[in-house]
């Protein structure tokens, strides 16, 4: 990363963090959550808000203290500033949202190894002040979250039939009747909330966004170049160097 | 392009992808035919079904890719895995169950790597594995053999419409053996365990395919090193055991009677893209799988393993061809992990 603090580009970090340079579908960092809890949305969407929060928390904590920390030591401080939060974060869900804590179960403590976190610490937020670092974790959170969300609504819909089962374990009750059904008398496609499901449903992800990158580079290719190959012009005399 | 090892003489070297592939299909027609003598017409409604849908995953997938459709259909490739996993799901399934095993067959497990040739695993396996873990319950509905029941039945059971069907049991003898393992009174009295020399009609069945498969070796489309090994390896596997303590463990001539043992030797290990190539990577390719049906069958949570076993070892198969490369003529012996 080169972005420094004299260069922060607010729409840049949105684009980056939403799509260009995707936690999960580019940098492919983080798999582990992603692949390991979004057989349902609302397992993905607790998982991903938890990663957002720490995301954004990390970031500021690191920014603040970016003229402290030697280089020597940044990479242990960094991991026990993360590994607060998380704690802090893991506390919180205990505390308000106790049976989604207990479906998450052991993905809540690892945020920690969360690499996407680490690397924006180390690459965004040791280098910029507190306001870009807050803001690109919140767009390169937010960025994650919505791969989580989509991913789990695919496995949710494929595996059980429905959309939005649950919800009231983040929500509360006002979100009991939020589930969608989509198929009546659905059997359950077993394999879409096993694991193989995830890696299938993360490459059909990844495969979707690069067929739209190609699409839109060729579309950006073929309006920068509006003269085409065989197109007829008139004939002008002279040499042509 | 033929794709299949022929060994020499190549007197029929001029067979290509498409003609090899037919004799394949030809092949497990004796063991289609017992199998419908024993659970009906089912698994014959199965495998037509089946061919529709590879044929027309295969067209769709080729159409998309921007590949020759016809080129690449004429090659009987899909057709072969609809078949494979066709005869491989139970004679009781429901059209969408063929749908999904195969659609996933061609599509994932095959088109999405880059096609015939590109596949790590065993499409057909694929397609069996992922129907096993996602519908355990049709995907272990079998009959008792001899019971078929007429054309209508299997129809109506293939438009799974039938109103009885899930009062359809019928343990196989691999399932009857696991559930009364260590009890010699109630593996006598067993109806299923008691064929003339392994399960009772899983026998022929298993009679069949060694069938079909020594008319394969017989036109040189597969060669020996792959069956043998398999069956040796699971056949090695279970002696010892079985002399130990016949009540807890099956006997070797069961193991290789029941199941899909003798499909999975000459039909399923045998593919030639996700098997290893070379020839002793083929032996220990193949007894490594037969070996580990033995492991999961006796020890492990499936009654029956050939599925697990071979996609674990297509796994392995390139790091097998990589420490068994022949040497080449006039060089020495390549030495591999040492430098």
């Amino acid at each position: 990363m080169s972005e420094t603090a004299s260069t922060v580009d607010y729409a840049t970090l949105t684009r980056n963090g939403l799509w260009k340079n995707n936690a999960a579908t580019v940098q492919l960092l983080g798999l582990c959550p992603l692949l390991a809890v979004t057989g349902t949305v609302v397992n993905a969407l607790g998982l991903g808000l938890a990663t957002m929060a720490v995301l954004m928390a990390s970031n500021m904590t690191v920014s603040l203290i970016r003229n402290v920390v030697t280089p020597a030591v940044r990479l242990p401080a960094f991991v026990m500033i993360i590994a607060a939060v998380v704690t802090v974060i893991e506390m919180v869900m205990q505390a308000f949202t106790f049976e989604l804590y207990e479906i998450l179960g052991i993905f809540i403590p690892l945020i920690v190894t969360n690499c996407a976190i680490l690397g924006r610490a180390d690459a965004f937020a040791s280098k910029n002040s507190p306001a870009p670092a807050v803001y690109d974790g919140f767009i390169m959170g937010l960025g994650f979250l919505l791969v989580l969300v989509l991913l789990g609504g695919m496995r949710e819909a494929v595996g059980e039939g429905t959309l939005f089962a649950n919800m009231h374990l983040l929500f509360g009750d006002m979100a009991r009747d939020w589930t969608l059904t989509l198929v009546g008398d659905y059997r359950g496609f077993l394999v879409a909330i096993l694991p193989p499901g995830a890696f299938i449903g993360l490459g059909l992800i990844i495969a979707g966004k690069n067929v739209i990158d190609r699409w839109a580079s060729e579309r950006a290719k073929r309006l920068k170049a509006p003269m085409e190959k065989g197109s007829r012009r008139v004939r002008t005399t002279g040499s042509v160097s | 392009m033929a794709l299949l090892h022929v060994t020499s003489p190549h007197a029929t070297s001029s067979q290509r992808t498409g003609a090899l592939m037919r004799q394949v299909m030809l092949a497990t027609l004796p063991g289609l035919a017992v199998l419908t003598w024993l659970f009906g017409w089912g698994t014959v409604i199965n495998v037509i079904w089946a061919m529709l849908i590879a044929a027309a995953a295969e067209a769709a997938v080729l159409k998309a890719r921007g590949k020759p459709v016809g080129l690449y259909l004429r090659d009987n490739s899909a057709l072969v895995t609809a078949v494979l996993l066709a005869l491989a799901i139970p004679p009781t399934a429901p059209w969408w169950l063929t749908l999904i095993g195969v659609g996933s067959a061609i599509i994932l497990a095959k088109q999405l790597y880059g096609g015939l040739g590109m596949n790590p695993f065993n499409p057909a396996m694929v397609g069996y594995v992922l129907l096993l873990i996602s519908f355990p319950v049709e995907m272990t509905r079998w009959l008792a053999p001899g019971a078929a029941p007429d054309l209508a039945t299997s129809w109506q059971l293939f438009l799974d419409r039938y109103p009885g069907a899930d009062a359809l049991t019928g343990a196989t003898p691999l399932d009857s053996f696991r559930t009364w393992a260590g009890d010699a009174s109630a593996l006598a009295a067993e109806p299923i365990l008691q064929g003339r020399f392994a399960g009772l009609g899983w026998e022929w069945v298993n009679v069949a395919f060694l069938a079909g498969g020594l008319y394969l070796l017989w036109r040189r489309i597969i060669t020996w090193h792959i069956p043998v090994a398999f069956l040796a390896g699971l056949g090695l596997c279970a002696l010892p055991f079985w002399l130990y303590d016949p009540v807890r463990f099956a006997s070797p001539l069961f193991h290789l009677f029941s199941g899909a043992a003798m499909f999975g030797a000459f039909f399923i290990a045998t593919d030639p893209v996700s098997a290893a190539t070379s020839r002793w990577g083929r032996l220990i390719y193949a007894a490594l799988i037969g070996v580990l049906i033995w492991v999961i069958r006796s020890l492990g949570g499936y009654p029956d393993a050939v599925a697990f076993a071979v996609l674990l070892l297509n796994l392995a198969a390139p790091t097998i061809d990589y420490y068994t490369q022949p040497r080449t003529y006039g060089h020495d012996k390549p030495k591999r992990g040492t430098g």
